[in-house]
C-alpha cells in the first residue's frame, strides 16, 4: 500500500501543478485584454486609421495568447503525459 | 490484484495470479467489481490524451499530407484561376462601363452645348428679324410720314391760296361796299359826288 | 478525466478526439482510413463545393455562394498583400490552402458528433513545421547568409545585440511550437469545455445554466474557429515577410 500512497500523493501534486499552471492563462487574458483595449481606445481617437491596424492587433493578440497556450500545454502535459 | 500484492511478489506472474484467483473465489463480487474498475481505469490511462497517442500520428500525418496536396491542386488548378479571372473580368466590365458612361456623359454635354448654341443662334436670328422688321416698318413709316407731310403741306398751301383768294375777294368786296356806301352817304347828305373822287378818297382811306 | 463512479456524472471530454478506424476495430496503421480521413475528406469536399462548384457560373453579378468564395479569395489575398508585401503574393495559393483547410476543419469540427482534425497536435504540428521549414529554406535561398540578419538587430545598442540575438533565436525556434499548439489548444480546449458543460446538463438543478453555457461557448467557438484560422494564416504571412525581407 505504500506504493499506492506514494502514487496518490504524486498524482495529487501533479493535479495541483496542473491547476497552478492554469493560472498562467489569466496572464494571457490580461495581455489580450490590454492589446484589444488599447487598440479600441486608439481606434476611437482616430477611427480612420483603425481599419489598417486590425491585422496588427490580431498579430499582437496571437503573440500574447501564445504564452497562455503554453501554460495550458503544461497543464495538459502534467495531467496526461507525465 | 492490489489485495494480493502483499503476499505475492511481482515474480509470481500471471499463472500464479490465476491460480490464486481460482482459489480465492470467496472474495466474490466486490473483488470482481474492483478489478473491472481497475481495468477501465487502465484503458483510460492507455488512451490518456488522444492527442498524445503517438501510434495514430503516422495515420494523421499521412492523411493530412494527402488532404493538403489535394486542396492545393484543386485551388491552383481550378478554383483560384477561375476566381481571379472572374474578378478581373468584373473589374474590366466595371472599367468599361465607367468609360462608356464617361463617353455618354461627354456626348450628353456635347448635345447640351449644341442645344445651347442652337438656342443662342435662334435667339440672335430672332433679334435680327425683329430688328429688320423694325427697320422696314420704320422705313415704311418714314416714307408714309413724308408723303403725308407733303400732302399736308400741299393741302395747307392750297388752303392758304384759297384763303388768300377769299381774303382778296373779301377786300375787294369791302372796297366796293365802302365806295357804294360812301356814294350813298354823300347822296343822302344832298351832296353831289363825283364817282371818281369818292373812289379815290375811299381807296386812300382804306390804305391808311 | 476519469470515470466518476459515485455521483452518476460521466466526464468524457477527451473521447471526441480519439482516432478510430472507420471500418472494424483493428489497429491504426498509417494507411488505415480513420475518422481523420473522413473529416479531412469532408473538408476537401466543402472547399470544393465552395470554391469550385460555387463559382462554376463565372457570373459577373455573383450569386451568394460565389460571393462567399470571392470574399474568401479577396480576404486572404488582401491579407497576404498587406502583411507579406507585394512579392509575397507569389505564395498566396500556399497560404490560401492552409487557411481554407483550417477554417473548414474548425467549422466542421463544430458539428455535433464530429471529429476536429485541427485539434490534434500531430496535424497542426505538421502544418506549422511545413510553414517553419518553408520560411527558413526560402529565407536562405532568397537572401543567402543575409537571412541571419533577422537575429542581429542593428537598431539596438551593440552591447545588447548578442543578448537580443539569443532571444530572437529562441523565439524563432519556438515559433512552430506556439504556432501549432495555439491552434490545437484552442480547438481542443473549446470542445472539451463544451463537453464538460454537456456532462453537467445531466444534473437537473444546474442543467438550464449548463445549456445556456453550452450555447454561449458554442457561439464563442464559432468565433474562435474563424479567428484561429485567420491568426494561423496571418502569422504565416508574418513569417513569410521575415523570409522575404530579413532586414528589420
Amino acid at each position: 500500500m505504500e506504493l499506492d500512497a506514494a502514487t496518490l500523493i504524486a498524482d495529487g501534486i501533479k493535479y495541483a501543478g496542473a491547476g497552478l499552471a492554469c493560472t498562467g492563462m489569466g496572464g494571457a487574458a490580461v495581455g489580450v485584454g490590454h492589446v484589444v483595449g488599447n487598440y479600441l481606445s486608439g481606434a476611437l481617437r482616430n477611427p480612420s486609421a483603425a481599419a489598417g491596424q486590425t491585422a496588427t492587433m490580431f498579430i499582437g493578440i496571437a503573440f500574447a495568447e501564445a504564452l497562455g497556450i503554453f501554460s495550458f500545454l503544461v497543464a495538459l502535459l502534467l495531467m496526461f503525459a507525465v | 490484484m492490489a489485495t494480493e500484492t502483499d503476499t505475492h511478489g511481482e515474480t509470481a506472474g500471471h499463472a500464479a495470479d490465476a491460480v490464486q484467483g481460482a482459489a480465492d473465489t470467496a472474495h466474490g463480487a466486490a473483488d470482481a467489481a474492483h478489478g473491472a474498475a481497475d481495468a477501465a481505469h487502465g484503458a483510460a490511462e492507455s488512451v490518456g490524451m488522444p492527442q498524445l497517442d503517438f501510434s495514430t500520428f503516422p495515420n494523421q500525418i499521412f492523411w493530412l499530407v494527402v488532404t493538403l496536396v489535394v486542396i492545393y491542386l484543386i485551388l491552383t488548378k481550378v478554383a483560384l484561376p477561375r476566381i481571379a479571372s472572374v474578378l478581373s473580368e468584373r473589374q474590366g466590365t466595371i472599367t468599361n462601363d465607367i468609360a462608356a458612361a464617361e463617353e455618354l456623359k461627354l456626348k450628353a454635354l456635347e448635345a447640351e452645348d449644341a442645344y445651347n448654341q442652337a438656342l443662342a443662334d435662334a435667339r440672335a436670328e430672332a433679334h435680327k428679324i425683329v430688328a429688320e422688321a423694325k427697320a422696314d416698318i420704320q422705313a415704311d413709316l418714314d416714307v408714309a410720314i413724308g408723303k403725308a407731310d407733303a400732302e399736308i403741306a400741299a393741302k395747307a398751301a392750297e388752303s392758304e391760296a384759297a384763303i388768300g383768294e377769299i381774303r382778296a375777294g373779301a377786300l375787294d368786296s369791302v372796297r366796293t361796299v365802302a365806295k357804294d356806301v360812301a356814294k350813298d352817304v354823300i347822296a343822302a347828305m344832298g351832296g353831289k359826288a363825283d364817282a371818281k373822287t369818292v373812289n379815290a378818297a375811299v381807296t386812300a382811306q382804306m390804305k391808311g | 478525466m476519469a470515470t466518476e463512479e459515485s455521483g452518476g456524472l460521466v466526464f468524457h471530454p477527451m473521447d471526441q478526439f480519439v482516432v478510430k478506424p472507420l471500418f472494424g476495430d483493428g489497429p491504426v496503421y498509417w494507411y488505415t482510413p480513420t475518422n481523420v480521413t473522413l473529416w479531412m475528406f469532408l473538408s476537401v469536399l466543402a472547399i470544393s463545393l465552395l470554391l469550385v462548384v460555387g463559382t462554376r457560373g463565372r457570373a459577373i453579378v455573383p450569386n451568394r455562394v460565389q460571393s462567399i468564395a470571392e470574399l474568401a479569395y479577396g480576404f486572404v489575398y488582401k491579407m497576404v498583400e498587406d502583411v507579406a508585401g507585394k512579392d509575397g503574393v507569389r505564395y498566396f495559393p500556399y497560404i490560401m490552402t492552409l487557411f481554407m483547410f483550417i477554417v473548414f476543419s474548425n467549422f466542421l469540427g463544430l458539428l455535433p458528433m464530429s471529429f476536429t482534425t485541427t485539434s490534434h497536435v500531430a496535424v497542426t504540428a505538421i502544418l506549422a513545421m511545413a510553414v517553419f521549414l518553408t520560411v527558413t529554406i526560402l529565407g536562405f535561398v532568397l537572401n543567402g547568409v543575409g537571412f541571419l540578419n533577422i537575429f542581429w538587430i542593428r537598431q539596438a545598442p551593440l552591447i545588447l545585440r548578442p543578448i537580443l540575438a539569443l532571444i530572437e533565436i529562441i523565439s524563432y525556434f519556438v515559433r512552430p511550437v506556439s504556432h501549432s499548439v495555439r491552434l490545437a489548444g484552442n480547438m481542443m480546449a473549446g470542445h472539451a469545455v463544451i463537453k464538460v458543460f454537456a456532462a453537467f446538463a445531466a444534473i437537473l438543478a444546474i442543467s438550464p445554466f449548463a445549456i445556456v453555457a453550452i450555447t454561449a461557448m458554442y457561439a464563442l467557438e464559432v468565433l474562435v474557429s474563424f479567428i484561429q484560422a485567420y491568426v494561423f494564416a496571418i502569422l504565416t504571412c508574418v513569417y513569410l515577410k521575415d523570409a522575404l525581407h530579413p532586414h528589420h
